[in-house]
């Protein structure tokens, strides 16, 4: 479960990214949290994954209060949640596998399990035949599931995406939020950051939408619609 | 953290200096260069103290006994001095031997001029010892001890030359100091910085290890391998150089100063390089550690 409590984040320079936002996430739930550039989304991201330390208010994730982490335990704390990125972020110099396996190596998990969990993961993306590949070898929509297997492999209990879609065509972004929605079915908590208007209408889930750092709303399964949230704006 | 990962890490390390050809390349030319330069200034200088160790060996002090002395007191006396913990040497040289050998050297063309002196040495109260100290800054309190022993006449002894010598070792001792001391600091910060830019273009990839929940000591272990690597592949190599010059070039002063030579000596290469290799190699080694460990801390905060 994650609950925020009147969080607030500002940067040393210009104006807070996120204002006094309280919000609770129940296990097992699909969230996109949507809002245009600035809206501080992605800064929401960096929090839950202690990338940055809230200015003011209290973060709790599985009932961790955030700030109680020192930093020695931050690696442990980010073991339990799975990521993935608008651009990848895949190791350029590793194969697939590799990639995958590298968030196994982390955890320190014996190479037997290592070698029967990887395959299946990349089975699971759709990339099975091509655990050898570099990432430069892939298209984005290929190189996003190798992240999102990188992201599964410890199963975590929560899938972090910021911005999942937002360097793929149509059709691979699609082929994410399918394999997301599955995903969350098997009963992992996912939060997706995006602006992809039609996806998110689309795929009929929780919805918050955020703008200049506060929550402007939070609509309930079947609730959302694009052309409700902004024309108050 | 379980061996599995330490030679995971080792692994990686190995093959990140192949995945960054060129940055590894400039280390290892970067940490070559410098450790060639300190490796020949240790050379020179340690072949100059040596010198300088060889000419202060040579000098010594001579003692003259008086002109009635027994046989027995010159031999109480050389105990005396042999006990003494600054002396390193003593030689002893008769009347009889002392004319013996200046008859080889000035009558030897003319050995019947020697003949006059046949039956009365003219060096017969010359019997003396010659004292070698172990360091020559202890000479003036040595002869001062001499002169209070009774049965010795006079001792000879050169105060300027071992002063001279004594603060020539002492101002070579302190310029190599302070030129080795700069070297490893340019050596340092150079190799530092090309081994920083090699990590530096790499600070993405260590914080995707931190996002996904890599430790600092799992992130870092690959790149101190890699600097430890590079700093000992930089090391031997400068070694190699080292040795192959200094042997041509004592060969080649041996054959081609021979006269020089019977005034200069060079340490062995063996003698020199078994200090020369363990600290190239211990430089080399610390400087990558060092380097790595230094830069890649400076991205860990993710």
């Amino acid at each position: 479960m994650i609950v925020l409590e009147n969080v607030s984040k500002s940067y040393s320079t210009g104006a807070p990214a996120i204002k006094d936002i309280s919000l609770k996430i129940d296990d097992g739930e699909f969230v996109f949290i949507v809002g245009n550039s600035g809206s501080g989304k992605s800064t929401l991201i960096k929090l839950l994954l202690k990338e940055l330390e809230p200015s003011t208010g209290s973060i709790e994730v599985n009932g961790k209060n955030l700030k109680n982490i020192r930093r020695k335990k931050i690696a442990e704390y980010r073991r339990g949640i799975g990521v993935v990125f608008q651009d990848f972020r895949l190791l350029k110099d590793r194969n697939v596998y590799e990639n995958v396996a590298f968030a196994q190596r982390v955890v320190e998990t014996p190479h037997k399990i290592i070698r029967r969990r990887v395959p299946a993961m990349l089975a699971l993306v759709g990339l099975a035949e091509k655990y050898r590949s570099y990432p430069k070898e892939l298209s984005g929509g290929e190189q996003q599931r190798v992240a999102m297997a990188r992201a599964l492999v410890n199963d975590p209990a929560m899938l972090l995406a910021d911005e999942p879609t937002g360097n793929l065509d149509p059709s691979n972004s699609w082929e994410i939020m399918k394999l997301l929605e599955e995903i969350n079915n098997r009963g992992t908590t996912v939060v997706v950051v995006t602006h992809n208007r039609e996806i998110v209408e689309a795929m009929n889930k929780r919805v918050i939408t955020m703008h200049k750092g506060v929550i402007l709303s939070d609509e309930k399964k079947g609730e959302y619609s694009y052309e409700n949230q902004y024309s108050g704006i | 953290m379980k061996i599995s990962t330490v030679a995971y890490s080792c692994g990686q390390g190995i093959k990140n200096i192949k995945r960054n050809k060129l940055f590894s390349l400039a280390s290892v030319g970067t940490i070559t260069a410098c450790i060639f330069l300190i490796g020949l200034f240790y050379i020179i200088i340690a072949n100059f103290q040596y010198l300088v160790k060889e000419a202060e060996d040579s000098v010594c002090i001579t003692v003259f006994f008086d002109e009635d002395i027994k046989e027995n007191r010159i031999e109480e006396i050389g105990e005396l001095i042999r006990k003494r913990v600054e002396v390193s040497e003593v030689k002893y040289t008769s009347g009889d031997e002392a004319w013996e050998e200046y008859k080889n050297t000035y009558f030897a063309e003319d050995p019947e001029l020697a003949e006059g002196f046949k039956d009365d040495n003219p060096l017969a109260g010359s019997s003396h010892y010659e004292i070698y100290l172990n360091d020559l800054k202890m000479q003036n309190a040595f002869v001062t001890y001499l002169k209070t022993i009774s049965g010795i006449r006079k001792v000879n002894f050169s105060e300027s030359t071992a002063s001279t010598l004594t603060d020539f070792a002492k101002m070579v001792g302190y310029v190599s100091i302070v030129i080795i001391v700069i070297l490893f600091a340019v050596g340092i910060f150079l190799i530092s910085n090309t081994v920083m830019i090699g990590i530096t273009v790499r600070k993405e990839e260590i914080r995707i290890m931190k996002l996904i929940g890599a430790t600092d000591v799992f992130v870092r272990l690959p790149f101190i391998i890699e600097g430890i690597v590079i700093g000992l592949i930089g090391a031997v190599l400068p070694i190699m150089a080292l040795i192959l010059i200094y042997q041509k070039i004592v060969v080649y002063i041996m054959t081609q100063f021979q006269s020089f030579t019977n005034l200069v000596s060079f340490i062995s290469a063996r003698q020199i390089f078994s200090v020369v290799v363990p600290m190239a190699l211990l430089i080399g080694a610390g400087i990558g550690f060092i380097g790595s460990m230094i830069t890649v801390r400076k991205h860990l905060r993710v």
